[in-house]
């Protein structure tokens, strides 16, 4: 299945989080998650994991994609 | 070592070292005060001239720099900006005059209770209640925008303003001012307050530590981990005071604060409010700001700027209690704040 993609890069705490959530209001996913600083990267992993989904991260340059599944 | 557990032991390290400036000089409940020792730099700059309030306090190039090493040796100096600077600025000036209304930062009113002054539980209850306000905003989509990657020099602009006070303190040159009595000058030595502010500035740059974004996280996500930070230290502090006798249960007769319940209230929704817009406390800005987030800097010039027109124009609290240009300058603030957050919500019409 497609992921459903959100660029959440330049956005503060806690934007990326709540970005993450709408997607996960809206259907069951695969998400994946573009941010461009760890506090994003660490905050919106917690939210993921404790929604029950697993998440992997890719570093590329200052892009970091978080896909929860 | 889990995130949650970091987060306490920054915590535990925040409290205790609160007390420790306090006992070693340091005004009575005000370890660490982000906003007092920010109007104490304009005071020392001479950007305002309340005679009580007046030094360079370098537990603050501390916080900045114990933050930037950390950030630098995590490789997690990331020179940013971009995202509404201007509007960061009068957002930190309005935290700033909400604080001031108060008698304290949210990290200050954690300290005040820590102490016994029951007062601070009208300024918790308000400061709960400007996060939930700024928390309506952000599940209307409130945003200050996108900020965008910056070439080092202005990520590091403001921490090399900020270490510039250092040699301005060690040598006191006689353009600067220092309190002779008040306040501004009771401190604890220079190498101590700034060691301790290092130390406190790694912790919270490691762990994201903030007072704000504790409760806000527990409102929108049911998510206590930050709040665990905001929970040691109190219980750090309020140890510590308690083995040094420094707690006094009370509502009258605390130090450098003042009684009027309602301005508590209202001078920390401000706080709350102002500093959910902009992403995190006082404190937090200024980590940020030694991340080299330069949108930071501006909320912290925003503060300093919020602090001298505070002190210029007798908007500041005393012991007395409030002002009334204080009164008008926190409900500007607040309507400032409100419609900021309506106009940057995706949401409004």
């Amino acid at each position: 299945m497609e992921p459903v993609k959100i660029d959440a890069r330049g956005l503060s705490c806690p934007q990326p989080v709540l970005l993450a959530m709408e997607a996960v209001k809206r259907g069951p996913g695969p998400y994946e998650i573009l941010v461009d600083n760890p506090t994003a990267r660490e905050n919106v992993t917690r939210f993921f994991r404790r929604s029950g989904k697993t998440v992997s991260v890719s570093e590329n340059g200052g892009d970091i994609t978080l896909t929860a599944t | 070592m889990s995130e949650k557990r970091w987060l306490l032991a920054a915590g535990v390290l925040t409290g205790l070292c609160a007390v420790l400036l306090t006992f070693a000089g340091n005004p009575v409940n005000m370890g660490f005060c982000i906003a007092c020792f920010l109007r104490d730099i304009a005071g020392g700059l001479g950007l305002h001239r309340a005679a009580a309030v007046q030094y360079l306090r370098p537990e603050i190039v501390g916080l900045v720099w114990g933050a930037s090493l950390m950030a630098l040796w995590r490789r997690e100096f990331l020179p940013r900006g971009g995202s509404s600077p201007l509007l960061r600025f009068f957002l930190g000036f309005g935290v700033m005059v909400g604080a001031l209304v108060f008698l304290g930062c949210p990290l200050r009113m954690v300290l005040r209770l820590s102490g016994g002054d029951l007062n601070a539980l009208a300024g918790l209850l308000g400061f709960f209640a400007g996060i939930l306000a700024g928390v309506a905003f952000l599940k209307r989509g409130f945003t200050l925008g996108r900020n965008y990657r910056q070439k080092k020099a202005e990520g590091l602009a403001m921490p090399l303003g900020v270490l510039a006070l250092l040699p301005l303190l060690l040598t006191a040159p006689a353009f600067l001012f220092f309190s002779a009595e008040g306040p501004g000058s009771l401190h604890a030595l220079v190498l101590l307050s700034l060691a301790a502010g290092l130390a406190v500035g790694a912790a919270a740059q490691r762990t994201r530590l903030c007072m704000a974004g504790g409760i806000r996280d527990v409102v929108l996500f049911r998510d206590a981990t930050l709040l665990s930070g905001f929970l040691a230290i109190f219980l750090a502090a309020l140890l510590g005071n308690l083995a040094l006798g420094n707690f006094h249960l009370s509502l009258a007769d605390q130090p450098i604060a003042h009684t009027d319940g309602l301005w508590n209230f209202l001078g920390m929704t401000a706080v709350g409010l102002g500093s959910t817009l902009l992403g995190g406390c006082p404190l937090r800005q200024l980590i940020l700001t030694g991340e080299g987030d330069s949108d930071a800097a501006c909320a912290v010039l925003g503060m300093i700027a919020g602090a001298a027109f505070c002190h210029n124009f007798g908007l500041a609290s005393s012991a007395a209690g409030p002002t009334l240009p204080g009164m008008a300058a926190c409900t500007s603030s607040l309507v400032l704040m409100a419609v900021i957050g309506l106009c940057h919500s995706a949401k409004s019409a």
